[in-house]
């Protein structure tokens, strides 16, 4: 694990750094996970319309107390509520909103990322781990941009940016920027460009990572 | 349409070794009562196509449970309780396809419409698409995927009316729209059944020619 002098940005933070990026008055699918915690920092006049793909655009926050309605949920299966000019739609019309080129932006979370933009996110390749994708792949090709938020480094050390992927494939040249605690990264020719740091330097953080980045 | 009074008349004419698909994601839009009749009439062999493969002990988990599903087709088997899909899993006891989930959406719903396969870019370069046709449209990569059909669709909506006119609740219409055109037979259990004109024509969801038999938990006076 490399040693950073400082802190990275820890994840209430990094959600809202993300939040500030998502366009005003797009339509956005946040994924299971990390993801989920842009929601809350969302401010209401960006007026971003929240589409969860079990079908729902305008998903409110989540439900408590009386408000808990097991007919709505999210993609996660929490109960959700409603927002006013929320709507319902089946599956198929749900994945068409994605795949047809409807959806603005999508967040996932990330296993790894390429530099040339590739996702992981969907399965370990572990012999004994039950493969479930969910709306993973649909998601990652399917969304007109897609942003990752994740920790830089796994638990272990190694690092989610890689040349190549080693997990399986959720979805080929499909990400568009990276949120991590150490950095925000764009997906770019040749090299992916750093768009800022957080508690480390550039040249920091092409040690820490073995990478080739290019500066903002 | 046919309207019947009890959820296991509803599933009689199911017969071992069919292919069932079952609305609902996780527990909404399941519809529990019907798989319940299922169970109790112990028919096996049975293909299950459904987002997820069971959670707790009733429905689709409870048909695992009792041994009584061969293949499970679906896009998120696993769930913090999807024990009894797991274990039969692991044992090797039951085969598994897993479907990414616009796919499995749109695969249904082609085989609603009389489409029997189409071009889609979700999966291309992925384990799922490992052996499938594929072929560049305007640049992009796409996966040959099939239509999915049923001999049964178990589906979960909230009203329907005499005609067999349904409409559903909140997120709980999921996959109960395309299911009910893709299947041969199409049961739907609802809360209610409403005369006919009980439902504003405007607010139709699923036709009533899509469906077969429906089921109510109660039945309002004309």
């Amino acid at each position: 694990m490399m040693h950073f002098t400082a802190p990275g940005l820890e994840r209430e933070r990094l959600a809202a750094r993300l939040a500030r990026d998502v366009p005003p008055g797009s339509y956005v699918n946040l994924g299971i996970g990390m993801p989920t915690l842009v929601a809350s920092h969302l401010d209401p006049e960006q007026d971003v319309v929240l589409h969860t793909e079990n079908g729902m655009l305008g998903m409110g926050p989540q439900a408590e107390g009386d408000a808990i309605d097991l007919d709505l949920v999210n993609a996660g299966k929490v109960p959700v509520t409603e927002t006013p000019g929320c709507s319902y739609f089946h599956h198929a019309d749900s994945f068409a909103m994605m795949r047809g080129g409807h959806l603005d932006l999508c967040v996932l979370g990330g296993l790894q990322v390429s530099v040339h933009g590739d996702l992981a996110n969907w399965h370990t390749g572990a012999p004994d781990a039950i493969p479930a994708v969910g709306g993973a792949m649909d998601l990652a090709i399917g969304a007109r941009q897609v942003f990752v938020m994740m920790d830089l480094f796994t638990r272990d050390g190694a690092c989610k940016i890689v040349r190549e992927l080693t997990y399986p494939v959720t979805g080929l040249g499909c990400v568009a920027r990276v949120y991590t605690d150490r950095a925000v990264l764009e997906i770019a020719p040749g090299a992916p460009r750093v768009l800022e740091t957080f508690g480390c330097t550039l040249d920091e953080l092409r040690a820490a990572t073995g990478l080739e980045l290019a500066a903002p | 349409m046919e309207l019947v009074d009890s959820f296991a008349a509803a599933v009689s004419g199911i017969t071992p070794g069919q292919t069932v698909m079952v609305s609902g994601f996780g527990s909404a839009g399941q519809p529990v009562e019907l798989l319940e009749a299922l169970a109790d009439r112990g028919i096996g062999g049975l293909t299950i196509i459904s987002n997820n493969a069971g959670n707790g002990d009733g429905g689709i988990a409870r048909l695992i449970a009792l041994g009584l599903v061969d293949h499970v087709v679906c896009s998120f088997p696993r769930q913090s309780d999807s024990w009894h899909f797991d274990e039969a899993y692991r044992a090797g006891r039951i085969r598994l396809t897993v479907v990414p989930q616009g796919n499995l959406a749109e695969r249904i719903r082609a085989a609603g419409a009389g489409i029997p396969a189409f071009y889609t870019p979700t999966g291309y370069g992925t384990l799922l698409a490992e052996g499938k046709e594929t072929r560049s449209f305007d640049g992009r990569w796409h996966v040959l995927e099939t239509a999915l059909h049923a001999d049964v669709a178990l589906v979960k909506a909230h009203r329907a009316d005499a005609r067999g006119n349904l409409v559903y609740r909140k997120t709980a219409r999921n996959f109960g729209p395309v299911m009910a055109a893709a299947a041969r037979t199409t049961i739907v259990q609802v809360d209610e059944v409403l005369p006919p004109g009980g439902i504003d024509p405007e607010h139709v969801v699923t036709p009533g020619i899509f469906v077969d038999r429906v089921v109510a938990a109660r039945t309002k006076a004309a």
